[in-house]
């Protein structure tokens, strides 16, 4: 068996590599979600007792379609040029080909989330720049790719891919969908981290079981 | 001859091997059995199942019932050894079109763990003759360049056992025979080859055993020594329907 670290930095570092090329992921999920936010901007207007309401609804609509988008193409890069063959074949385990890939979506589903906050602050005139805030973001984020990963690697053997990403995934994440609303509104609106904690607590409890069932359930899904 | 890993004393054993997909079975309690050093040419038209086979001993697809055993070692028991012993070439060059042949090698060479990655590259590269274009992306490299190069990501890991689907597909002639060259030098003797083909010329001039592949079983199974051309063709024709 091959070390688990070194071989899930290698495959880290192939898809950060493949990205900077093709630009594929970021630069589709940040058109997405930018429009997302400026429509929303627009249909909502600056009203200062609208926004506050619907300020955490919007960011979690522009993240978590956005991020959908990037996962559609994890696998689709491996599968279109046959490189997950490639990848079968080798020794690595298979959790590590799941964590690594899993790594690889959350980098730039964060990237892209660390460039859509500014924007978000300016069209909404709120501070998303809070510790309690980001903390949500991460946690939910991992949740998201971790469970997202593993959806995109069996969505990828379906005939409609982009579709079917969606629909077997997004039913699945709506605990983690409105753990962070939840937290993100009560941040936003300045509450403490005890207001907080039940919806922080759902998050980090769904993250640690994607995680283990996604990496258990891996191999089977890539096995033919 | 390379040294496997496994203590098994065939390279390859198959014992009632029967794939099915769906409604179709594709693979009908079939059993193989190849000595190491040994280069096989399994022939059969298209649909025989030929590609199936390789999938099977090679890890990736599942046998819905049989046993395989690859370099000494149970499939089911232990993939993760077998892949260490095998190298696979498929009509598909299973390279990164956006990486440059050395990151390509590089990867994958990471992806099995070697110590000795760059010299490895290096020996492979002089081999294969892909030195001259290491810098350049996969995806601009012809055919017959990234199927050159493909060989040399399946033994860069020197694998004792190779498994060749097709690997003629696509290519021109003077790639063809540049392939046939290599494969019938270089590796002949040196490890145990496993070519699945439908092209009864290459097989022949290639393998030092021969097998046809129909109806899901291997129905003829040969010492290369012990046949002529046009028998073998005859029999070919006989078992498959399909005119050499």
């Amino acid at each position: 068996m091959t070390k688990f670290w070194p071989t899930v930095a290698a495959l880290m570092w192939k898809d950060i590599l493949l990205e900077l090329r093709t630009r594929d992921i970021v630069i589709s999920v940040l058109a997405f979600a930018l429009l997302s936010l400026v429509i929303f901007n627009f249909a909502l207007g600056p009203s200062p007792q609208i926004t506050p309401v619907v300020a955490p609804g919007v960011l979690w609509v522009a993240f978590t379609f956005a991020g959908v988008l990037g996962l559609t193409r994890t696998f689709v890069l491996e599968k279109d040029q046959g490189n997950l063959v490639g990848l079968l074949l080798t020794p690595t385990s298979r959790e590590a080909i799941y964590v690594g890939k899993m790594l690889g979506s959350l980098f730039f589903m964060l990237l892209a989330e660390i460039i859509i906050l500014p924007v978000f602050a300016v069209l909404f005139n709120i501070s998303p720049f809070r510790p309690e805030l980001l903390l949500v973001i991460l946690l939910a984020t991992i949740g998201f790719a971790s469970m997202g990963t593993l959806f995109s690697a069996i969505a990828v053997n379906t005939r409609s891919r982009e579709i079917m990403l969606p629909m077997l995934f997004l039913p699945v994440v709506v605990p983690i969908i409105i753990g962070a609303v939840m937290a993100s509104g009560t941040a936003l609106e300045g509450g403490s981290w005890s207001d907080m904690v039940k919806s922080i607590q759902l998050i980090a409890v769904f993250d640690v079981l994607a995680l283990v069932f996604s990496a258990f359930a891996f191999e089977h899904v890539l096995q033919e | 001859m390379v040294e496997p890993d496994g203590n098994g004393s065939l390279a390859i054993k198959v014992r009632g091997l029967t794939k099915v997909y769906g409604p179709q079975v594709v693979l009908r309690n079939l059993d193989l059995e190849l000595s190491w050093g040994n280069f096989l040419i399994v022939f059969g038209p298209n649909g025989s199942g030929k590609t199936t086979l390789i999938k099977a001993l090679s890890t990736i697809s599942r046998p819905t019932e049989g046993e395989v055993s690859v370099a000494g070692f149970d499939l089911k028991r232990n993939p993760a050894a077998i892949r260490r012993n095998i190298g696979l070439v498929t009509h598909q060059p299973l390279l990164y079109g956006d990486l440059t042949a050395l990151e390509n090698l590089r990867f994958h060479g990471k992806m099995f763990g070697l110590t000795n990655l760059e010299e490895r590259i290096e020996k492979v590269a002089d081999l294969m003759g892909v030195n001259s274009f290491l810098g350049r992306k996969a995806s601009i490299l012809s055919h017959g360049m990234q199927k050159r190069l493909s060989l040399a990501r399946a033994i860069l890991h020197d694998p004792p056992i190779l498994l060749l689907d097709e690997p003629e597909t696509g290519l021109d002639q003077e790639a063809l025979e540049m392939l046939g060259q290599m494969m019938g030098a270089g590796e002949r003797g040196r490890r145990t080859v496993v070519m699945a083909t439908h092209s009864v010329e290459r097989g022949l001039a290639l393998g030092n055993r021969l097998a046809i592949l129909s109806g899901g079983k291997i129905a003829f199974h040969e010492d290369r020594a012990n046949i002529d051309e046009a028998m073998f063709k005859s029999t070919y024709g006989r078992f498959t329907g399909v005119a050499s």
